[in-house]
């Protein structure tokens, strides 16, 4: 279509097919269980598909973004930061609840990428909005 | 209207497999369509032609391998979650296939609705 090198998500026309709006709501903690990792590779696989991606954080789940975690000390691997890599597949889109960062003592500052802090109604209505709400 | 389903737990622990399969056969006998159903998480397991329930129990395989020749449904486990569980090709029971999780991604594109089964 353009001779010259073209990204995904340059423009509109890129995409000919259908752009959904998906939502990845992470509700666990990321170690005690594998699903924090596993809907993080879901998260890296839809970024090719150029889709609208929005990421949710709530209740445990806003423990995977915390900063300075250390689980290797537990056998664990640390993905964490992979978040922070996240904007380079253009998905930007991060929101976290703010009655669930408030009831575990957390700030925005205590997090290790930048996030929109929404209240539990303002969530509810924006994942009201997704044609896809992928949960775990 | 098209369903596409993702199974997020494995057999017989979990009811989540069994409410997927009972939905997906509500669905199709009111004329819907099940497209794919997607196995992750610990939902690989269903796919193991090893599982072998006493015989007075539901063969959870076979039931999805019989909806899936009757009805056309695509049953997809995914490749890296198989991996890390030891599901491969030399264990895959029939009417399953392993592949990835853009399988997944492009239900989410091309169905009307996706339904999540587990936790």
């Amino acid at each position: 279509m353009s001779e010259v090198m073209d990204l995904p998500g340059d423009d509109d026309d890129y995409t000919s097919g259908v752009v959904k709006k998906f939502m990845f709501v992470n509700r666990k903690a990321p170690h005690g269980s594998i699903y924090a990792l596993e809907v993080l590779e879901m998260v890296l696989i839809s970024a090719a598909f150029d889709q609208d991606v929005h990421l949710a954080f709530v209740d445990d789940g806003i423990y995977q973004i915390v900063k300075n975690q250390d689980p290797a000390r537990v056998g664990m691997k640390n993905f964490s930061k992979t978040f922070r890599a996240l904007d380079g597949y253009d998905i930007e889109k991060l929101y976290v609840e703010r009655e669930g960062l408030e009831e575990r003592g957390l700030t925005e500052d205590d997090l290790i990428v930048d996030v929109e802090v929404i209240s539990q109604a303002e969530m509810a209505e924006l994942m009201n909005g997704m044609d896809v709400v992928l949960s775990a | 209207m098209k369903f596409g389903i993702l199974v997020n737990e494995g057999p017989y622990n979990h009811q989540a497999v069994d409410s997927a399969y009972q939905f997906a056969k509500a669905a199709i006998a009111k004329g819907h369509t099940v497209s794919r159903v997607f196995f992750y998480y610990d939902g690989v397991h269903n796919a193991n032609k090893l599982l072998e329930a006493p015989q007075d129990e539901r063969q959870i395989g076979k039931l999805w391998a019989d909806m899936a020749r009757d009805h056309n449904v695509d049953l997809v486990v995914c490749v890296a979650a198989g991996l890390r569980r030891g599901l491969k090709e030399e264990n895959l029971a029939e009417g399953f296939r392993i592949s990835g999780l853009g399988q997944l991604i492009e239900v989410g594109i091309q169905a009307d609705r996706v339904m999540t089964f587990g936790d």
